[in-house]
């Protein structure tokens, strides 16, 4: 097989294994609708003050879109490789004649479909129940931040593997950095409502500007839909996850 | 006469060490086409280190090492294509079935054997459908080594395949093993069970803290014709041990001794050493043996 049948093959059955295992369908697919339904319910009716108020409903719509692009990038490549690792499978497929670079794209082309249908199927809940509009005409801005969101995540997840010694530790590790960093930037609570120490901790780190990059996107009522230095910050943390990652990432397991 | 074959292995003067312990110091051996070799030792005897450096995962520290005519820390996807490998622990994919697993590796092989084929030698036909996590642990192994075959090698590394197994899973991964040589597989077996390697392989090494400390078939390794026999008997109430390469004329001279003074040799007992004592004693000298037992 050529490259790309390759990664396609693999793809297939990446996908099978995704859609079986009750963890990734939670925390990657249920997960964020769960918080949108209870956000959604608890804030609906309200305004957020931000570019100009915005309605809580139509502000957690991009909010959990950008968590789950996270959730399905980062989180689930960091879960699923050190799993793959732990459990001997990537040493084993090293073994094989597949070059060892398809094993990996295979798994974020899986996340990427996974984040694609996460950002559709949320659109469909916000469009049905609260009446969000789907902001058609900001399309390139929305696919620029998701490309760019997607490839860094996927990066950071890669290096993060290298931060996770056991499977056990895994899903430990992945929630306590993510969970936080929602919560200061403005994904969970309306980002009015948070001081502004929390809000200028929270820059530090590429959720608040992925969130920041793909709500001005999907916002019309937000100024110029591409967030240029956002993005740009949010890409500067890939390249630093995908120069981890190269160095770092680990194809044996820890344990032996 | 025709040319004698090239070995499939051949390790000359192999050497690894990790820090400032040497896991292995300088070994050599052939492995030749066709036949079951069995690498056996205490656990901690260096026969990872060996198989991963063949397998081409991990450097040698030195020495020469050549696997079907290529050196494996540069050998690229055609030699992969020629190989199978088993690692000594490795869990499957639980959430694809018997089926699917096979085929995902099928894709990775050029000219992969069909899948049913594969599902038929190790005995899985009844679980095809089954998600491996469902099945047993001898079911799954199987299915590790059916992974292995997929592309239908020429070698196969199997390392330490029934570690943990009990018994009735133990003697069905056993079965695959011995299928396998009727297909003309050189297989390259690890194990510290000395039954598994007197059951399966044609020849037999057997390493000891990082040393091959004997080698030869099943039937005549350590040398056990010419190990010293051992006679038992019982004097004025103390156990006496003898131990002699002439059995036949010490006991002459024992049981003629003791009919000239009119007695018996109490509790008087003959014995050779089996296999196992022959492993044990082998294997003893290295600091490994105490995790050999297990």
């Amino acid at each position: 097989m050529t490259g790309l049948a390759l990664i396609g093959h693999q793809f297939r059955y990446d996908q099978k294994a995704f859609w079986r295992n009750p963890a990734s369908v939670f925390f990657t697919v249920m997960f964020p609708v769960i918080v949108f339904l209870i956000l959604a319910v608890v804030f609906n009716g309200e305004t957020v003050k931000v570019r100009g108020g915005v309605a809580a409903t139509t502000y957690y719509v991009p909010a959990i879109m950008s968590l789950s692009i996270i959730s399905a990038t980062m989180q689930t490549l960091a879960m699923t490789l050190v799993i793959a690792r732990e459990d001997g499978r990537l040493k084993r497929g090293r073994g094989t004649p597949m070059p060892p670079w398809v094993f990996i794209a295979g798994r974020i082309g899986n996340s990427i479909v996974v984040a694609v249908m996460m950002m559709a199927l949320l659109a469909l809940i916000g469009g049905v129940l609260y009446g969000v509009g789907v902001p058609w005409d900001r399309l390139p801005a929305i696919l620029l931040a998701l490309i760019v969101g997607a490839a860094s995540f996927c990066c950071l997840g890669i290096a993060l593997t290298a931060a996770i010694p056991s499977q056990d530790a895994a899903a430990a590790i992945v929630n306590a950095l993510l969970l936080p960093l929602y919560f200061l930037s403005g994904v969970f609570i309306p980002e009015d409502q948070l001081p502004n120490g929390v809000i200028h901790f929270a820059d530090v780190f590429p959720v608040r500007h992925f969130f920041d990059a793909f709500f001005d996107a999907y916002v019309p009522a937000g100024g110029s839909a591409v967030s240029w230095d956002n993005l740009a910050i949010v890409a500067l943390w890939g390249v630093v996850g995908l120069l981890l990652a190269i160095r770092f990432f680990r194809w044996t397991p820890r344990n032996g | 006469m025709p040319p004698s074959p090239a070995p499939v292995i051949s390790i000359r003067g192999l050497r690894k060490s990790y820090g400032e312990t040497e896991a292995v110091r300088g070994i050599d051996l052939e492995v030749m086409p066709g036949e079951v070799f069995a690498f056996l030792g205490p656990n901690g005897a260096g026969k990872t280190t060996t198989v991963e450096i063949l397998e081409g995962y991990r450097k040698r520290g030195s020495g020469e090492i050549s696997v079907l005519g290529e050196d494996p820390e540069r050998a690229g996807r055609e030699w992969r294509e020629r190989i199978g490998i088993v690692l000594q622990s490795g869990r499957l994919d639980p959430y694809l079935t018997v089926r699917e697993s096979l085929d995902l590796y099928a894709g990775y092989f050029r000219s992969p054997r069909p899948t049913e084929e594969v599902i038929a030698l190790v005995g899985l036909e009844g679980k095809a459908d089954e998600r491996a996590r469902r099945l047993s642990g001898g079911q799954q192994r199987r299915l590790d080594v059916g992974m292995a075959l997929v592309g239908d090698p020429e070698l196969l590394f199997l390392d330490e395949p029934t570690t943990g197994f009990d018994p009735s899973a133990r003697r069905q991964a056993w079965d695959v093993i011995a299928g396998l040589r009727d297909l003309g597989k050189t297989v390259f077996l690890t194990t510290h069970y000395m039954d598994e390697a007197q059951r399966l392989a044609d020849r037999v090494t057997i390493i000891a803290a990082g040393q091959i400390v004997a080698r030869g078939t099943p039937e005549d390794l350590g040398d056990r014709e010419n190990q010293p026999t051992t006679i038992r008997y019982r004097a004025a109430g103390e156990e006496v041990v003898v131990e002699t390469a002439t059995p036949v004329r010490t006991l002459n001279e024992l049981t003629g001794a003791a009919l000239a003074k009119g007695e018996e040799l109490e509790g008087l007992e003959v014995t050779r050493p089996s296999l196992e004592d022959v492993y044990l004693e082998l294997t003893a000298d290295g600091e490994a043996t105490k995790e050999a037992r297990p």
